[in-house]
């Protein structure tokens, strides 16, 4: 049994010695997985692993991805992709050069289906799209545009629920275990390293999509990540959050309108 | 403020079900008492597409209020709170809901395992845990975590229940305060 204020002290350190600061997420989920880190790693203390932590960087790079979330599909939520292909997707086509920020692409798949809605509206050679996450190991996987084939059938189904007209299987190659897409549709793709509770704004979007990252953060982290957000979109621009998410008590709240009564998308009205 | 104190310092029921447990909800819910002020959590397996549909049935019959959970949804007396589609419904030490989209546990999302585990640490001796019918073991390992920190495990009996694996593996591997009946569990939880 870990006690509460070992996580504190564990966070706390954490931030200091490595500068990846967890101290503003939710503790339920976090405390969660650091046990499970804990309980494999058959450490005999929680001293023992939070020094072990403290003083080999490159076991504390495992223990970030091992404690952050990556669990994504392609075009998770259907109806919410339906509204990105129907409502957002000819907004964007009326801009010269489309720029899009994935905050949080896990192992890419997101960002594969918008390259995906893109490619169909005839836009993608003149977008692109920046799919960032804290976790590097996760972004190099993200990179190759290799997935297992045993999620193709899940993601071919959402494609089509999602109003999807084409054969799924001609945007990749199977081979034995994997599936590996199209280059034509990575080639638009910046994958990069950043963090969201310390990086700073580094371009201006007129679309950018943030979805089941910040349920993981409090109150205040959410905040400060949608003034970044804020900061990041043109004026007009869309952001889009996952199902469960909200801007409502978000300082920014004020000058978004949500554009769709069920579907999870602000567009920045200033 | 207070209103919010009320719930934390009071306490938390947590329900989990599987298959056969909507019959055994919908029997026990219209029985609590009309002033019933400890917050409910209820975590039923069910089928991602379902949507509203469950909140609407469950609102049917009690008079609490119900609601599916939002993240920082803070636990109020009276309410029913029910774990949303897709996503592990965790409980905070201040007394507010999280929500999380990893991993499957038990080949479920939500939980009923990761749902008790953290009602577990945040309100320990204050928790009550329920489990219901249901055809797999999740709850069983949270019912565990509840007893380590000094809450209270109720199990639908198996002899009643629709599914029995699910109260059965409870019963077999838990320390239980109490079996019995929905009707039964009702009338525990109007007394708490």
């Amino acid at each position: 049994m870990i006690e509460t204020d070992e996580i504190e002290v564990l966070l706390e350190e954490a931030a200091a010695r490595h500068g990846y600061d967890f101290t503003g997420y939710a503790r339920a989920s976090i405390r969660r997985r650091i046990e499970t880190f804990y309980i494999k790693g058959r450490f005999r203390s929680f001293d023992e692993m939070k020094q072990r932590l403290m003083s080999e960087p490159g076991y504390f790079f495992h223990f970030v991805e091992e404690i952050t979330v990556n669990v994504t599909e392609m075009f998770r939520d259907t109806s919410f992709y339906k509204c990105l292909r129907q409502d957002i997707v000819p907004v964007l086509a009326t801009y010269p050069f489309i720029r899009i920020w994935h905050a949080g692409c896990s192992t890419g798949e997101e960002v594969y289906s918008m390259a995906i809605l893109l490619k169909e509206a005839n836009l993608l050679h003149k977008s692109i799209l920046y799919a960032t996450d804290i976790n590097q190991s996760v972004l190099e996987k993200a990179k190759t545009g290799i997935f297992p084939v045993s999620t193709m059938r899940l993601n071919s189904e959402n494609y089509i629920k999602s109003g999807g007209q084409f054969d799924f299987s001609t945007y990749y190659h199977a081979n034995y275990n994997n599936a590996k897409f199209d280059h034509s549709l990575s080639e638009r793709m910046i994958f990069a390293n950043h963090n969201l509770t310390s990086d700073s704004s580094f371009n201006e979007f007129q679309l950018i999509l943030c979805r089941n990252v910040m349920i993981y953060f409090n109150k205040e982290l959410q905040a400060k990540v949608t003034v970044l957000f804020d900061k990041s979109l043109e004026s007009l621009g869309f952001l889009a959050l996952g199902n469960k998410e909200t801007l409502r008590f978000s300082p920014i709240n004020n000058f978004y309108k949500q554009v769709d009564s069920k579907e999870k998308i602000w567009r920045k009205t200033r | 403020m207070e209103k919010d104190q009320v719930a934390i310092t009071g306490g938390l029921i947590v329900i989990g079900g599987s298959s056969g447990s909507l019959d055994a909800l919908l029997l026990m819910l219209p029985l609590l008492k009309k002033d019933f002020h400890t917050p409910v959590i209820l975590v039923m397996h069910r089928n991602t597409t379902t949507g509203t549909a469950l909140t609407e049935l469950i609102a049917s019959r009690t008079h609490l209020e119900v609601k599916e959970a939002d993240e920082k949804d803070k636990l109020m007396p009276g309410w029913i709170y029910i774990a949303p589609p897709d996503y592990h419904l965790l409980v905070e030490e201040d007394g507010t809901l999280s929500l999380d989209i990893s991993e499957k546990v038990n080949y479920c999302r939500p939980s009923i395992d990761v749902n008790f585990a953290s009602a577990a640490v945040a309100f320990k001796e204050k928790l009550t845990a329920v489990l219901l019918s249901g055809a797999n073991a999740d709850g069983v390992e949270g019912m565990m975590r509840v007893k380590k920190y000094g809450g209270k495990n109720i199990v639908q009996d198996p002899q009643e229940a629709i599914v029995p694996f699910m109260p059965e593996q409870a019963v077999l591997s838990c320390e239980v305060d109490m079996i019995t009946g929905a009707a039964g569990i009702a009338a525990i939880l109007n007394e708490l």
